[in-house]
Formats: C-alpha cells, structure tokens, sequence
C-alpha cells in the first residue's frame, strides 16, 4: 500500500526546509546572487526614470529567473548526490507525490528571494514597486518557474554536465514563463489599466497550470528512466 | 534489542510463486558494454545470499534491479511473483536498500533523516519514534541522535544507512558492501544485526567482497563473473573460507 500522497509532500517539504534552516546554503547563493545581479543592472543601466521603469520588469524576472535556477540546480544536485532520490524511489510513495513535495520548496525559496529583491529594486532604482498584484505576479511567476525547473533539473541532475546544462535546457522552456510575467509586472508598475494587465496574469495562470499538469504527469518517466 | 518481526512479509507473495526472487535470463546492457548476461539466480524466502564478484562484475545493476531502480534489457525480475519494475509498487514496502551511497541527508541529524524515511513508509507517531530509537540504539547512534550526519564519520553514517534501511522491517534486504567503512566493532555489530533479522526470517542478498563473512554467515554463496551466475553453493558445502577463496579465484580468474 503507498503511503498517502500529501504525507509524501508534506514530508519532503519539511526535510527541505529543515535541511535549508540548518545549512543555508541553497538561499544564501540564490540571495547574493540575486543581489549581486540587482547591483550590477543599477550600475550598467544608468538610466533616467523612465527607462528604468521600462526596464525593472525585465531586470527583476532575468534574476528572479537565474536565481531560480541556482537553487534548483543545487536542490536537485543534494537528492542525487547521496542517492537520496533512489531511496526515495525505492519506498511506497507515488513518484508525482516527490515532484509536488520538491516544487513546493523550490517554490517557497524562489518566493523569498523576490520578497527580497522588490524592496531592494525599490530602493536601488528609486521606484514604487510595492504593490499587492506584483506580489500576485511574482506569486504565479515562481511558481511556473519552480514547476518546469523541477522537473529540469531531476532530467540534468543525472547527467556530469549539470551545472551547465540545466539553464541550457531550462531557458526555453521558461520564457512563456518570464514573458508573461514581464509584461505582466510592466502593467503593472507603470499604472496602466488593470484590463491592460490581468490577461497577462491570467496566460500566466493558464502557463503555470499547464506546466505544472505535464510536470506532474512525466515526472514519474523521467525518474524511472 | 530485537527487531520485531516482519508484519507484512507473506502479504507480497503472490500464492504461486516459489522463490522469493527469481531472476530469470536477465542481460543489461550500458551503452553498448553487457553487464548482465543472460543471468538467472533463484533466492528463497528466508535465504541469505552473499553475492561474491570481481569489480564491475554486474553486482551492484543486479541488486539496483531487484530493487526496481532500473529495468534489464531482457529477461524478468519477479520479487513474490510480482515482476519488476512494472508491478514494483506491489513490493517497495517490503524492499529495504543499503547501496554504494549512503541514501542519507547530510544536512539533516540522524534522527531527523530516520523520522523522514519513517514518514515515508506511513510510519508515524509513538510506533515511528519507538522504532527510532530502537534502532539508533542497535546500531550505536543513540548518543550521536541529534547530530547532524555530515559530521559522522564514513562507519557512522553506514550504520545510520543501515537503520535507515531496516526502518520499516522490510522482508527482504538488499544490502551493497555494507560493511565498507566500519571498522571491527561496527562490523561487529552488523554482523549481529544481519544474523539476528535472518532469524527473523528476512531474506537477505548481500553484495561483498568479503570471502571470510561470506563463507560464515550467509545460508547460500554466489559468484558472479562477466555477467552471469558462475558459482553456487550452500553454507554446508563451504567447508572453510580458504575454500572459497579458492573457488572465488577459480571462477574469475
């Protein structure tokens, strides 16, 4: 008999978190990174407010992106690493429950690096970007990106070239992701309409649940292969 | 302190099989490098077979297979007579793994990793904590519960590996040179631990390179050479272990 799926997911969950509270080392470099690379736009972009308004969407979904993919390298790098993912193959758990579990966490680190990043973009770029629908954008947009590189990095996390091969692989794959989201967050933060904006939203909505629903279903290939 | 027996141990055969494991013309292939040849091998429940062979002699993919992380080119894998790895949900339950690696979270404690895999399993509560502590006691971590397993050494943490796969009081044990990294006390104890959950009536397959405890403590003996079966016997036959060094050498020389 499997044990129960949300037992599974909560389970991972936790191991992840607890894992990540004792060592810190998968938010850390997703941090400095992020940080690092907001620094680097304020100061290669010398622009005026207008294009700097134009341009933080892009600036905050390239790092957000990047810095996803960090943590996801790593987080998939730690399962293989000690073969921690074959023993969790080898118990009675549903193969999608481990995909919900390690997206969950991968989501939830993704979502704190850009809860950190948009006060320190505000500051850096002298912009308003608090907003409660640019938390909804930045909510979904992780999301999808935590969804597709979860199942990216478990395919190149059996691979030698890893490191370099997830954001190869991975790119394609999250630039309806990104796309949708820069627009989304430009509508947002330049006060257009909120009609101009939320079908962006909504294709995002609409991206992340297809994502998530073919994440979830070959996952279970990709792990057995 | 004894493992309780296991609950569930008839509950994954189905009623016609006869061996336990029954591997039948299995041949794996890597790239185009054979591993597996055309192998058959027959493990009855409640053997314990140690599975002797050169380096890169197929040991490893084998117990990978039966472990259903993986699936032969040819040939069938039947754990209970269900076959692997198309029926393996019917006996993960029942499967208990120690590989090469140590399937352990190096950033979480021992307590923590056992209290993960537990959960795994549907274990959980008073039962799941019990059984914890039973088994960092048995195998010599109960001081060392809340560290974190990145600090133990290569022996420690093969015991906690250990603890991890006899977690769930699996029927079968599949176990990949389990004593390497443990010194003469923690072998010792393995040694115990591996005879006293036969008693109990697991099956055992323990892949080592080890002549001395092969000729000693499993029931049946296996030499794997180029990937296939090229030597059997029973315990009984062995009269000492120079004897089956001397086999050993004979078969894959």
């Amino acid at each position: 008999m499997q044990t129960p799926f949300f037992r599974v997911v909560y389970s991972i969950l936790l191991k992840d978190l607890q894992a990540e509270l004792r060592s810190r080392e998968l938010l850390s470099l997703m941090v400095i990174f992020a940080l690092l690379s907001l620094l680097i736009f304020s100061f290669a972009l010398e622009l005026d407010r207008i294009a700097r308004e134009e341009s933080i969407s892009g600036v905050l979904w390239t790092t957000v992106a990047f810095a996803s993919i960090i943590g996801l390298n790593r987080s998939l790098t730690l399962e293989r690493e000690q073969g921690n993912l074959d023993a969790m193959l080898i118990a009675p758990i549903h193969r999608a429950a481990i995909f919900v579990g390690k997206l969950l966490g991968n989501f939830l680190f993704a979502l704190i690096v850009g809860a950190l990043l948009i006060p320190t973009a505000a500051i850096l770029y002298n912009l308003p970007l608090i907003s409660s629908w640019l938390a909804v954008a930045l909510l979904l947009g992780t999301f999808g990106l935590s969804g597709v590189g979860t199942l990216l990095a478990t395919m190149t996390a059996q691979t030698r070239t890893r490191e370099s091969l997830l954001p190869i692989v991975m790119l394609p794959f999250a630039l309806p992701v990104v796309l949708t989201a820069v627009r989304a967050t430009t509508g947002i933060l330049s006060g257009q309409p909120s009609e101009d904006w939320q079908a962006w939203l909504q294709l995002l909505a609409f991206v992340d649940a297809v994502y998530f629903a073919a994440c979830f279903v070959m996952f279970e290939f990709v792990v057995e292969a | 302190m004894a493992i309780a027996t296991p609950l569930r141990a008839e509950s994954i055969t189905k009623p016609s099989s006869a061996p336990l494991i029954a591997i039948e013309g299995v041949t794996k292939t890597f790239d185009v490098l054979p591993v597996l040849r055309n192998l058959t091998l027959h493990v009855g429940r409640g053997d314990f077979l140690a599975l002797l062979g050169a380096n890169g002699s197929g040991k490893s993919t084998l117990l990978r297979l039966v472990a259903g992380l993986g699936q032969a080119d040819r040939g069938t894998i039947r754990v209970g007579g269900w076959q692997l790895p198309r029926e393996a949900a019917r006996v993960r339950a029942q499967l208990g793994l120690v590989s090469h690696k140590l399937l352990l979270y190096e950033n979480l404690t021992a307590r923590e990793n056992l209290r993960f895999f537990s959960r795994l399993y549907n274990l959980h509560g008073k039962r799941a904590e019990q059984r914890i502590e039973t088994l960092l006691e048995r195998v010599g971590l109960a001081s060392r519960a809340d560290d974190a397993v990145r600090t133990f050494s290569r022996g420690m943490a093969q015991r906690l590996s250990i603890a991890r796969a006899l977690l769930h009081e699996p029927a079968i044990l599949l176990l990949d040179e389990p004593y390497t990294g443990l010194d003469q006390a923690a072998a010792a104890m393995l040694d115990a631990l591996l005879s006293e959950a036969h008693a109990e009536g697991r099956t055992i397959v323990m892949v080592t390179h080890e002549i001395e405890r092969a000729a000693r403590l499993p029931t049946h003996v296996a030499i794997l050479a180029r990937g296939a079966i090229a030597f059997t016997c029973a315990r009984a036959e062995i009269p000492d272990a120079a004897w089956l060094a001397a086999r050993y050498a004979e078969v894959t020389g």
